[in-house]
């Protein structure tokens, strides 16, 4: 089997796409957003049930590629109980780990479960895969009120 | 356009290796693997021949077309003036004008709904689409329906991809204007009734364009023999370059129409108060058009044509059959239209795996595969799929790459088992 494909279907990876964490709608939520992604069909929901700055409980929804999925499922576990300016700062991580070129210096030491996702920079096409749950969760929290996905 | 055709190679009696060689793209490697390429759907490759075509008209021969009296203006129009011939020849048109250059099937389909939709059509008319349709025969009728007040009605599909011909009989009316249908749908490969729509269509007073971008590389099509009004297909799935297609037209029909875009070459005179327009087919040729890919397209239809679209027709059926066995051996791979009649485009779903993700792995052994909604997001709704893999075959492709393909899905099927 390819290295580099090893590298992107990493066996959590396919975990996560085989028994997503924190799939379904949560019921009791504060913020909501649709993500889609038109060239490859994925459609992801981030459903958010905040506490102030605070992540109380999230959950995501919808169907797409191993990669869009899994990303979806570990964000939801990294993210439960963490503040909106913490979130962000793993967004920004997580953005550096799939984009960065190979032989950049990023740090990748400190970002634990998100570490998984550095196979992908070697996939231009799947970036964004990858990155859609995150941009939806964005832009679920840029909204002050309720929105439902209709 | 002879000092084009030096060498135009192709292989008569048919024989694949030999075709094979005048593809320099099918020599390269991908990913360390040899590359086999079975996106023909989306875009074919091109012949020596038409690489060469392109490459001396630029290196011997460019120049505006129609308004140069040196030698070089001349030689450039003559080259691109009888690729219309080829053209009239490959679709068999009654007159050479009724041949239209645009930039591919959507300028072409654009075309006729703009200029006619825009001249004909009114409240309470109806056009009449099917659920096969590419974006390109939805999108353009829907921006005419929505200016003019025309409806759009859609004629259903069955279970295997076929259009149910009662279903269309049923919505035929006096108040259908227009029946815009595909030949052969890109995600399906399903070959329509066409005869007989046009027919139907016809006697219920609308007129009928032939979405033929899938059909002109794979089926002998005769314009005249089917009555179509309107037909539309483009260069570089016909193994020609990408930004050149045609529309044809009934000469009637399109001296009628208004002009689709003003501009230098589609008027006979210009002042400030009154504009006169050309004759066919430059009415609707506005600007300098796409010089190379005409002379380009032209190469590409002799080359076909040297091979011969049956034994072309013959093949790619025996790989369609070969194909269809190969994949339908797997288990957990469901093949997405299975009409009687197909051309060599096979869609299938895979239980468990994205198509994105199969796309990927496909890609890793070198086997270029379409993978999402092709342009066909309608389809997927209907067989309940957020999107597919899709593999198409042309004349150049093997039995040993099909084998290639089955044995790269099971590697995909493996590793998410």
């Amino acid at each position: 089997m390819d290295n580099e494909l090893d590298e992107l279907y990493k066996q959590v990876i396919l975990d996560h796409n085989k028994s997503p964490r924190n799939f379904g709608i949560l019921q009791h939520h504060t913020h909501c957003a649709e993500g889609h992604n038109p060239l490859c069909g994925d459609h992801i929901d981030i459903y958010l049930d905040m506490d102030g700055e605070i992540i109380r409980d999230i959950s995501f929804n919808g169907s797409g590629c191993a990669i869009s999925k899994a990303s979806a499922s570990i964000m939801t576990t990294v993210l439960k109980g963490k503040t909106i300016p913490e979130a962000k700062v793993l967004f920004n991580q997580f953005h550096d780990v799939v984009t960065s070129d190979i032989e950049s210096n990023t740090d990748t030491t400190n970002l634990g479960k998100l570490q998984v996702f550095c196979g992908v920079r070697e996939f231009p096409a799947r970036i964004k895969c990858a990155s859609l749950a995150w941009h939806t969760l964005t832009n679920a929290l840029d909204k002050q009120e309720l929105t439902t996905t209709e | 356009m002879d000092k084009f055709l030096i060498n135009l190679e192709g292989s008569k009696p048919f024989n694949v290796e030999r075709i094979r060689q005048d593809f320099p793209i099918l020599n390269r490697e991908v990913h360390g693997k040899p590359l086999v390429y079975l996106d023909n759907a989306a875009t074919t490759q091109k012949p020596k021949a038409v690489i060469k075509a392109v490459q001396n008209y630029y290196a011997t021969l460019n120049a505006n077309i129609h308004r140069g009296v040196h030698y070089l203006s001349e030689a450039a129009t003559k080259e691109y003036e009888c690729v219309r011939k080829i053209i009239q020849g490959l679709i068999n048109t009654q007159y050479e004008e009724e041949i239209i250059y645009t930039r591919g099937t959507t300028e072409s389909i654009n075309l006729v709904a703009s200029s006619w939709g825009r001249a004909n059509l009114k409240e309470g008319d109806e056009i009449l689409i099917t659920t096969m349709e590419h974006h390109s025969n939805i999108v353009p009728w829907q921006i005419i329906a929505s200016q003019t007040g025309a409806k759009i009605k859609v004629v259903p599909i069955n279970n295997s991809g076929e259009i149910i011909f009662e279903e269309f009989e049923k919505l035929l009316s006096e108040k259908t204007k227009f029946v815009s249908v595909v030949h052969v749908s890109n995600s399906l490969g399903t070959i329509n009734p066409i005869k007989e729509i046009i027919e139907k269509s016809h006697k219920a007073g609308a007129l009928v364009l032939i979405d033929a971008a899938q059909s002109i590389q794979h089926l002998k099509l005769d314009v005249q023999a089917l009555d179509c009004d309107f037909l539309a297909f483009s260069g570089h799935k016909l193994y020609g370059p990408t930004g050149i297609g045609v529309l044809y037209g009934k000469e009637h029909l399109l001296d009628a129409m208004p002009p689709y875009q003003g501009g230098g070459d589609m008027i006979m005179s210009v002042t400030f108060e009154k504009t006169t327009f050309n004759t066919l087919p430059y009415k609707f040729e506005a600007g300098t058009p796409n010089i190379s890919g005409a002379i380009g397209l032209g190469v590409a239809i002799r080359y076909l044509q040297n091979i011969g679209l049956d034994a072309v027709g013959d093949y790619e059926n025996g790989l369609l059959k070969y194909a269809t066995a190969v994949l339908s051996e797997i288990k957990g791979l469901k093949i997405i239209g299975t009409a009687q009649n197909k051309c060599s485009v096979i869609s299938f779903v895979l239980d468990n795996v994205h198509p994105h993700d199969v796309g990927t792995m496909l890609d890793r052994d070198g086997v270029a595969v379409r993978t999402g909604h092709h342009c066909t997001e309608p389809i997927m709704r209907r067989f309940n799929v957020p999107a597919t893999s899709r593999a198409s075959f042309s004349f150049y492709n093997t039995k040993q790459e099909i084998d290639v393909l089955g044995e790269s899905i099971k590697k995909v099927i493996k590793m998410f088992s």
